[in-house]
């Protein structure tokens, strides 16, 4: 049983959290991520979760703890956006390291500095090599389905590694939309009884060793099965998304592709510019201009060979990134999906933009400039300048 | 109270395997504290340092309990998510056995880079107890001062100098920043005196709610002593008053060790490198200006305590 009711991305987030009902939750206030903090905690002060919450004094903290927690045997939560991640850092690469199937929602915003509090994906683009699996999400109903399909690939025995599930900030966060919601039996029935896989440090009959010293002679072999499990978790990620659409109809990939098969023109992008972007797909259709979308859900297992198989054939490709590297050599996604294409049989023109830094604003008419740039490009197949900034003063 | 041979022969739950150097103190405060453990089940977290280093180089480990590293900084608030866990689990009935809660910490961990997570931990009230391994100095990475580095001490980053004669600081008050917690149970021990640390730390695991330790664990390296002079280098620190023993039970404070007799500081001094420079005619105000500054602390624990 499915309902639609009207709620806001944080809302969403906490709803999703409350129906997972975890042991634990660890966590610390930062803009745009707060409502999440609040809305939970009410769930907690009304007993409408059997979670034991713990108002930590920072987010160092509140990985610490999940950490901790994590390591008991149990299933433990935290979420953050922006400079809490950044303050995680250190303990972000840890949980990842013990294969603690921690889920975090993570709500994009900018990375001081200039201090900032709206979205953009410099915050969890920079924790992309820390060994979680991050899934994006374009709007308040993937916020709350991803979410709880991380809980099942966190936990999957083939992957033990902790997720972020990110969604924009403000954009998505604070804006209100309509969603389908399932109760909450059945979302407790999909993400199931919590099965520790590791050793529990409260097992003190059969004590444990967590977070030992690995020189040089094993530190390796840690880092190989880290990758390894990543290796592993794109096929959990299909499974879980196919039982999940059995509950809900909603189907969900490592991508979703718009109008895609026969396109001469795809734009590549994460989260809520994807909608946008399906608009002016759209109005390029009815003008006879053969506009496709690719909206990358699943950034880390990088999906290179799928995306490369459905890429192929296009005639120019952009890549939109809401975050610089500051490699000279584009953002991120760019990099990656030019990286993917190397094998590919035939390898279209790509070109980069970067766009929506801390919050600015991307409307229909930078999105059907970049389709116009790729009509150009397609033509010439040439790439004149690499690297874009869109709706920037230069 | 057990005598000293009967406590030695607790296995408790850290083996003698560890990697430790020769005259290390710390190992001789934890091996006290599990004789004060006993057979309690106990979860142990390690801040970074020497002890965690030396205690569990994969694929071995020397501790017998359940033991968790996290980072540096974070023990406390990584003990705080293992404790509630447990209390979760207590909650929903899926643990029935009373588990307590031990953090180890050295000074760096503790005093320095670690004090916000341990007063986080301290104020939200989780049942623990935080045992600061306080040998006065980043000592895994090679000496470097920290915030408990007596003043005057020689450290490879408050090197005794032509200009400068070691560190200017003071030493930070950590025991009485965590009494200002307003915890069950805070206190001072060394090892030297180990019914008064044994006492200390059963008290520290029978309270409900936080309680924190002050170990004095002298380092041979750090300090420049005779290897075989450690628990002596304890001795001398609490006999000169230099490391007071006492305790804060629900805000009261208690002297538990008065010395019959306080001894001068340079005895306590002159055994240690790291104080050598002080003992030069030209750096005499120095060790008078040392001695002085004891006296006054000294003074100051005699009236919070109600003993003058």
């Amino acid at each position: 049983m499915q309902e639609r009711i009207a709620l806001t991305g944080n809302e969403a987030m906490a709803l999703a959290m409350k129906q997972i009902n975890p042991d634990v939750v660890a966590a610390y206030p930062i803009t745009p991520q707060t409502e999440i903090v609040q809305i939970f905690s009410d769930y907690v002060a009304n007993g409408r979760v059997k979670t034991e919450f713990i108002t930590v004094e920072s987010e160092h903290s509140a990985m610490s703890a999940t950490v901790g927690a994590a390591s008991s045997g149990v299933r433990a939560m935290t979420a953050t956006s922006s400079q809490g991640l950044a303050l995680m850092w250190e303990v972000v690469y840890i949980a990842a390291s013990n294969r603690l199937p921690i889920v975090m929602p993570v709500v994009n915003r900018a990375l001081s500095g200039p201090i900032n509090i709206h979205g953009d994906h410099s915050d969890t683009m920079g924790a992309r090599d820390s060994g979680w699996i991050q899934i994006y999400s374009e709007n308040t109903q993937e916020a709350y389905d991803n979410l709880i399909q991380a809980v099942r690939i966190a936990e999957h025995p083939d992957v033990l590694l902790p997720v972020m599930v990110m969604m924009d900030g403000f954009i998505i966060s604070h804006a209100m939309e309509n969603l389908f919601i399932l109760s909450d039996q059945d979302v407790q029935k999909f993400v199931g009884e919590f099965k520790p896989h590791r050793p529990s440090l409260l097992d003190v009959d059969n004590p444990v060793t967590v977070g030992p010293l690995a020189l040089y002679d094993y530190y390796m072999e840690f880092k190989r099965q880290q990758a390894e499990a990543m290796r592993g978790a794109k096929p959990v990620i299909l499974e879980v998304a196919k039982e999940y659409a059995e509950l809900t109809g909603r189907k969900y990939g490592l991508f979703d592709a718009y109008k895609l098969d026969d396109a001469d023109l795809a734009i590549v992008v994460l989260s809520s510019t994807a909608g946008t972007a399906r608009y002016v797909v759209d109005e390029l259709r009815e003008k006879g201009i053969k506009a496709g979308l690719l909206k990358l859900r699943v950034f880390r297992p990088f999906p290179y060979e799928e995306l490369a198989q459905v890429l192929a054939d296009r005639k120019a490709i952009a890549v939109m990134d809401r975050a610089d590297s500051y490699s000279a050599f584009g953002g991120p996604l760019f990099t990656e999906v030019r990286s993917a294409m190397y094998d590919a049989k035939k390898r279209p023109p790509i070109v980069n933009y970067i766009y929506g830094l801390g919050g600015r604003d991307v409307n229909l008419d930078h999105i059907r400039k970049v389709y116009n740039d790729l009509v150009e490009i397609a033509r010439t197949g040439e790439v004149t300048q690499l690297v874009n900034y869109l709706g920037v003063r230069e | 109270m057990a005598n000293l041979k009967q406590l030695s022969e607790l296995e408790g739950f850290f083996t003698p395997g560890h990697r430790m150097c020769a005259g290390c103190v710390a190992p001789v405060v934890v091996r006290q504290v599990a004789m004060a453990a006993g057979d309690t089940p106990v979860v142990v977290a390690n801040a970074t340092g020497c002890l965690e280093v030396a205690s569990t180089i994969f694929p071995y480990t020397a501790w017998r309990c359940s033991w968790i590293h996290n980072a540096f900084e974070n023990t406390a608030a990584t003990l705080s998510g293992v404790e509630t866990a447990y209390r979760a689990l207590k909650k929903q009935g899926k643990i029935n056995k009373d588990i307590k809660f031990i953090a180890f910490g050295g000074d760096g961990g503790t005093y320095d880079i670690g004090l916000q997570s341990l007063s986080g931990a301290m104020e939200r009230g989780h049942n623990m107890v935080y045992i600061c391994y306080d040998n006065g100095a980043y000592m895994n990475t090679g000496i470097q001062r920290s915030s408990a580095t007596p003043q005057f001490a020689d450290t490879t980053t408050s090197p005794a100098g032509k200009v400068i004669p070691g560190k200017v600081q003071w030493r930070k008050d950590l025991t009485a920043i965590m009494a200002a917690h307003n915890i069950p149970y805070v206190a001072q021990v060394a090892p030297s005196h180990f019914n008064d640390l044994i006492a200390k730390v059963q008290k520290a695991l029978a309270v409900d709610g936080p309680a924190f330790i002050n170990a004095l664990a002298p380092c041979p390296r750090g300090w420049r002593y005779d290897t075989r002079e450690g628990v002596e280098m304890t001795r001398l620190a609490v006999e000169t008053c230099y490391w007071p023993l006492y305790e804060v039970e629900n805000g009261e404070w208690r002297l538990t060790y008065k010395p019959r007799e306080k001894k001068p500081l340079v005895e306590w001094l002159k055994k240690q490198g790291r104080f050598r420079h002080l003992f030069t005619e030209e750096n005499k105000p120095l060790l008078e200006e040392f001695q002085q500054r004891v006296d006054r602390e000294w003074e100051k624990l005699l009236k919070r305590c109600g003993e003058a």
